[in-house]
C-alpha cells in the first residue's frame, strides 16, 4: 500500500526559495510512489491562481518568448500531471479564509477549497507530516 | 541627481521561481531609468560573485527551469552598465568562499571601510 505525506505550506509565489523546495519535496515524493496531500496556508493560497501570467523581461531585454518562464501554477499543475501519470494521487486544498482575506480564488484545476480540518484528518490518516513555514 | 547604494544581504529568494533576483532586477532597471545606483554584497549573497555557480537542470512535476538566473552574469552586465558592484571581504571569508572563485571585475571592500563607501552616497537602501 502506498504511503502518504501530507505537507503544509504557507509561502507566497516568487519570494523565497521555500515553495520551490516544497513543490521538488512533492515532485520527489510523487516519483516515489507516495501519495502527497498539500495543504496550502496564508500566501501559499496564490501558489495556484489562474490568473498568472508570464512576462517579458526589459532589464533582460528578452520578449516572454525567450524568457520560459513557467509560472508557479504552471508547476503545480505539471505535478498533478506527474502524479496521474505515476498513478499516485495528489490532492491540493488552498485554506478558504486566507483565499477571501487574499481575493486570490481563482485557480487551476486541482486545488479544492478546505481549512484546518481538513489539514487535522489528512495529518491522522498520514505516514508523515511535513509543515513548511514562511520565515 | 541622488547616489543610492543597495545592499543585498538575503540571495536566492524566489530566484527558481522568478528566474531573477528581484533586488538586482530593481537596482538595475532604476539605473535604466536614469538613476545612480551601487550594489553592495554582504552575508550570504556574497555566493552571487562566485562565478562556478550553477543553477541549471532544475525539473518540477513535467517542466524543467529552461532559464534559471545566473546572478554573477546578472551582475556582470550591470557593472557593464555603470553600476559598481561592491563585496564584502570578511563575509567572503568567513564563508570559506576563495576570493579566487569570484567575478574579479567587483570590488572587494573591507567591513572596516564601509563607512567611507557610505559616505560616496546619499542614500543606502538595505534589502
Amino acid at each position: 500500500m502506498a504511503k502518504t505525506l501530507t505537507i503544509s505550506i504557507m509561502e507566497p509565489p516568487y519570494e523565497s526559495a521555500t515553495s520551490t523546495t516544497a513543490m521538488r519535496i512533492i515532485d520527489a515524493a510523487l516519483r516515489k510512489g507516495i501519495n502527497v496531500n498539500v495543504f496550502a496556508y496564508e500566501g501559499a493560497v496564490s501558489l495556484t491562481v489562474k490568473d498568472q501570467k508570464p512576462h517579458p523581461n526589459p532589464v533582460h531585454g528578452t520578449s516572454v518568448e525567450e524568457e520560459k518562464h513557467p509560472n508557479t501554477k504552471d508547476l503545480v499543475a505539471s505535478l498533478f500531471e506527474l502524479a496521474k501519470e505515476k498513478g499516485v494521487k495528489l490532492e491540493w486544498i488552498n485554506c478558504g479564509l486566507c483565499v477571501d482575506e487574499r481575493g486570490a480564488g481563482n485557480w487551476i484545476d486541482g486545488p479544492r477549497r478546505g481549512g484546518p480540518p481538513d489539514f487535522h484528518k489528512w495529518v491522522q490518516e498520514s505516514d508523515a507530516t511535513l509543515v513548511i513555514p514562511t520565515k | 541627481m541622488k547616489k543610492i547604494l543597495c545592499i543585498l544581504e538575503t540571495p536566492y529568494r524566489g530566484t527558481l521561481e522568478e528566474q531573477d533576483d528581484a533586488t538586482l532586477w530593481f537596482t538595475h532597471a532604476l539605473k535604466n531609468a536614469g538613476g545612480d545606483m551601487g550594489i553592495l554584497l554582504r552575508g550570504n549573497a556574497v555566493n552571487y560573485a562566485v562565478t562556478a555557480q550553477d543553477p541549471a537542470g532544475v525539473v518540477i512535476g513535467k517542466l524543467s527551469i529552461e532559464r534559471p538566473v545566473y546572478p554573477h552574469k546578472d551582475l556582470l552586465k550591470m557593472k557593464q552598465a555603470g553600476i559598481p558592484v561592491h563585496v564584502v571581504r570578511e563575509d567572503v571569508e568567513t564563508r570559506g568562499i576563495s576570493v579566487n572563485s569570484l567575478v574579479t571585475d567587483f570590488e572587494l571592500v573591507s567591513a572596516g571601510d564601509l563607512p567611507s563607501l557610505f559616505a560616496q552616497y546619499d542614500q543606502v537602501w538595505h534589502w
